[in-house]
């Protein structure tokens, strides 16, 4: 029988990311769509990052930042007693930064598909900007935002290398399903292998099926978007 | 009521262009800005709403100071209470007709003039409509009515008749000559079209590359043109026929073949492909209706 915790694990790690990645990534998308500032290509980039580099390369780093030899990691632990290496936590904040283009970069083209007039009718109307991002502007980007969660939620559940650097494979804490899976094959258990990567198989596909189906849904019924 | 005076300056098509305008409007009057596109009248209206920042100027609206460059004065948009149309509509896809007007309300105001204006625009019907279901005009009707919900002073129309059809469009002037007189508001239109600036307006501004070359009552202002008794139109030579002692001269005028009859002195300079100005006195034009 297999061991159901990497599945409830991973589970939960996706289920936080997403959550943390909507919170932060909506006035970032929004400030990325409409700032005038020239130097913001470089927060572009920035957060576009995780999009090329092998998650090796980000999980090194996450490694060495969050390790208590190293400033940071020695900041937290002293200051907050808080351990990020070998941790749930460790693995979400890594998760976050390491699925951040898949929630932005959607959110963003939604704003920028949206007239700017709409925004100036509700400014002429009396409204501020935070009004206007809540009752105008996030409603007519639901799709847009329906799309990055669905995409953060399918890429946390799928990270493997991050995971991996930061947060090794310990059992009910950052062994995830991903992971399990490499375990068992390093112990020729192919048998558990197989369930947990049919298990990740089929969640896979179902989610990129709910998405086109959403999406033909939302183009049939507002043909303006 | 309102004294504007700006200068601003906008990268057009052709090079960087300064808008330098100074113009004063009078309460209930009904102003219409005229130009060629790229001649700075969108740019007008979002100056005077706030959408737009001048680089120097100073708008004045009855006694409120909106805008003062030199002592740092700014009115935010928001506080300027002007009712904009926009080209676009601009209208909330993700409310109805009624959730559109009921957006506009400011808080703790009386809900009954949505009732008011949605059976002065007729839109009771449409209320539960989103936009995306409704025409062209229809959608007009709405901006317009949602543009008046807080009882603004000042009406801005961008263009609004440009994107509906010829009958839709007299119906539509109808709506906008009514709410003017009806909540004595102060409006400008930006429009091409004469016959309906004829019909609304009391004053045209003609604006030409960001400068104003003429104001006035319509009748002052086109009639120089209009009135002079002349069509004139340009067009090609496509043919040159001879035909006993006269000349025919087929000429290519918009999407019309045109024959011309002209003597020989007249055609001595002509060759096929010349562009040609043809004119003629019209003193007795037929008018016929064609809708």
């Amino acid at each position: 029988m297999i061991d159901f915790e990497p599945i409830y694990l991973t589970l939960k790690l996706a289920f936080c990311t997403t959550i943390i990645l909507l919170v932060l990534s909506l006035p970032l998308a929004y400030w990325l769509a409409y700032s005038k500032w020239k130097a913001k290509i470089f927060i572009e980039a920035v957060v576009s990052l995780p999009l090329v580099l092998p998650p090796s390369v980000l999980g090194f780093y996450l490694l060495l930042a969050f390790s208590p030899e190293n400033a940071f990691g020695k900041f937290l632990d002293q200051y907050f007693d808080i351990r990020l290496v070998f941790t749930f936590p460790g693995l979400v904040i890594a998760s976050v930064l390491y699925s951040l283009p898949f929630m932005v970069q959607p959110i963003q083209n939604g704003f920028k598909l949206l007239s700017k007039s709409l925004i100036e009718a509700s400014i002429l109307l009396g409204k501020s900007k935070t009004e206007t991002l809540i009752k105008v502007l996030i409603p007519n980007i639901r799709k847009a935002i329906l799309t990055g969660i669905v995409l953060t939620f399918a890429h946390t559940i799928g990270e493997f290398g991050v995971v991996l650097m930061v947060g090794g494979s310990i059992p009910g804490e950052t062994k995830v399903v991903s992971i399990a899976i490499y375990d068992e094959v390093q112990a020729m258990n192919y048998h558990n292998a197989n369930i947990y990567a049919g298990i990740l198989f089929a969640f896979a596909f179902i989610v990129l099926l709910c998405v086109y189906s959403i999406n033909h849904r939302f183009s049939k019924t507002t043909p303006l978007q | 009521m309102i004294a504007f005076k700006i200068q601003k300056k906008l990268q057009s098509a052709a090079g960087e262009m300064l808008l330098n305008l100074d113009f004063e409007i009078k309460e209930n009057e009904f102003v219409t800005l005229y130009g060629a596109s790229g001649s700075g009248k969108t740019t007008t209206l979002r100056l005077l709403s706030g959408l737009t920042e001048a680089n120097e100027g100073f708008i004045k609206v009855k006694d409120a100071i909106w805008l003062d460059t030199k002592n740092k004065i700014q009115l935010p948009p928001q506080k300027r209470k002007i009712a904009y149309v926009f080209q676009d509509y601009a209208l909330f896809p993700n409310m109805s007709v009624r959730e559109n007007l009921s957006y506009a309300l400011e808080k703790g105001q009386d809900k009954s003039i949505i009732e008011e204006l949605l059976s002065l625009m007729e839109l009771e019907q449409l209320q539960d409509q989103k936009p995306a279901q409704l025409s062209g005009g229809q959608k007009q009707r709405v901006a317009l009515a949602r543009a008046l919900v807080q009882k603004p002073k000042i009406l801005l129309l961008d263009e609004p008749l440009s994107a509906v059809d010829n009958e839709m469009r007299v119906k539509l002037q109808d709506y906008i000559i009514r709410v003017h007189r009806k909540y004595k508001l102060t409006t400008i239109l930006v429009s091409h079209d004469i016959a309906e600036i004829y019909k609304m307006s009391d004053k045209v501004i003609v604006l030409e590359n960001g400068k104003i070359s003429k104001q006035g009552t319509p009748d002052a202002v086109f009639s120089s043109r209009l009135m002079s008794g002349k069509f004139q139109f340009v067009g090609e030579i496509l043919k040159i026929e001879k035909e006993n002692f006269i000349y025919i001269v087929v000429v290519l005028i918009g999407n019309n073949v045109v024959k011309i009859i002209a003597m020989e002195e007249e055609i001595k300079d002509l060759n096929i492909g010349n562009k040609v100005l043809i004119a003629s006195k019209a003193f007795n034009p037929i008018i016929t209706k064609i809708d």
